[in-house]
């Protein structure tokens, strides 16, 4: 009896002793892996093939509230998207804001009095990294593989919202009403949307296909404010001018990789 | 046979009330087939040959969906020579633009409730509203 007792005593401080060294060994196998995904998190962008983006020289656009209204207008014109006011129903596809609200980490103390006073113009960022694109339980937003626009299906939304709650930048809206009686005119070759869906910013994939360039490139096109391109293209306007200006992004801490760029 | 008297005109007048609703319906005018009419702009050519596109327009829809939404191929078909743009509003009703006469007839007949039309304009609100400028 008093022998059994000893081996089991010795093969409960062997087991114990095996569990306790278990994470260390744990911990030792997961280490190359976290390696790998840190690098390939704060690395260059993951997403190879065409990514279109835009850029906004702000510098062109100071003190042009009118060019701003003209390309929210122009956009929201293409898009059938109703004006309704008040903060909770309005639905906005590109709008214009303070630098506070559109470069919420990048505001500070004492900025200079044309940041101050100037709105911003803001739309989706179609994220390299889209969160909207991640929460969306019916994958109703997407990525468009050939473009990199991140797209919405309408036709799937259940206005779940979760992908508002995603977006970091309030790019999205959702219709509490049908909107189509409150429009006031319209565009015939493209659909109004229903109550009870989410909608933003298509990067105008369907001018696009067209040969068109989007609405507010060719609203602000007086001043050449806007500029649209393949990001990933080296030779592309917009990657010669990313090249050789000093540009911003709205809260690239964030990991999103906008494909929206500012010289301000 | 047994009660023949009572038996026989009571399987008759059960027929005739099992099978009431055919018989009715033979002689009713309450619903009417719906009659088919060719576009107003005269076009004879579709897609798709007249029997398909009856029998298959929904598939053929949700296939132009997902092949222009989602897959991005927003290219265009070639009906009698004229280019549309692959859509509800841009190629079908750009011909068959009566929407009552041409969708509804045959929803409404078959009791079809199709949500289209909760986005999609209808050629009336698209002429209504066409902005003018």
């Amino acid at each position: 009896m008093d022998k059994q007792r000893r081996t089991f005593l010795k093969l409960a401080g062997a087991t114990a002793l095996a569990g306790l060294s278990a994470p260390v060994v744990v911990n030792l196998n997961a280490t190359p892996a976290m390696a790998s995904a840190a690098a390939a998190g704060h690395g260059e962008e993951t997403r190879q093939g065409m990514r279109l983006g835009l850029l906004i020289d702000m510098r062109k656009l100071y003190g042009r509230t009118d060019l701003l209204d003209k390309a929210t207008e122009a956009c929201h014109r293409v898009h059938n998207v109703p004006k309704i006011e008040g903060k909770k129903s309005e639905i906005k596809w590109i709008w214009k804001t303070a630098y506070a609200n559109a470069f919420i980490d990048q505001s500070v103390n004492h900025a200079s009095k044309i940041t101050r006073e100037s709105e911003f113009l803001v739309l989706c960022n179609h994220c390299d990294q889209p969160p909207c694109v991640r929460v969306c339980p019916t994958k109703a937003t997407f990525v468009e593989k050939k473009t990199g626009i991140v797209a919405m299906d309408y036709h799937r939304c259940i206005g779940c919202r979760f992908c508002m709650m995603g977006c970091p930048y309030g790019a999205r809206s959702f219709n509490w009403m049908d909107p189509q009686p409150l429009l006031k005119s319209v565009n015939p070759d493209f659909p109004a949307r229903m109550r009870g869906v989410v909608e933003k910013c298509n990067f105008c994939g369907e001018r696009l296909a067209r040969g068109q360039e989007p609405a507010c490139v060719e609203a602000v096109k007086e001043v050449g404010a806007i500029i649209f391109g393949d990001l990933n293209d080296p030779n592309s306007e917009i990657r010669k001018v990313l090249d050789r200006e000093h540009t911003i992004q709205r809260n690239a801490a964030l990991g999103t990789k906008p494909s929206v760029f500012y010289i301000v | 046979m047994y009660n023949k008297g009572t038996i026989i005109p009571g399987l008759v007048i059960f027929v005739l009330l099992v099978t009431f609703p055919i018989w009715f319906n033979a002689f009713s005018t309450a619903s009417t087939v719906p009659k088919l009419e060719l576009p107003p702009g005269g076009e004879k050519e579709c897609v798709a040959s007249a029997t398909e596109m009856r029998a298959k327009h929904m598939v053929l829809l949700n296939e132009w969906r997902d092949d222009v939404l989602r897959s991005a191929n927003k290219t265009a078909v070639t009906v009698g020579g004229k280019e549309y743009r692959r859509g509800l509003q841009t190629a079908c009703m750009q011909c068959h633009t009566n929407k009552d006469k041409f969708c509804d007839s045959c929803h409404t007949y078959t009791s079809v409730n199709v949500y289209c039309w909760d986005c999609h304009l209808t050629p009336d609100v698209a002429a209504a509203k066409k902005e003018t400028h």
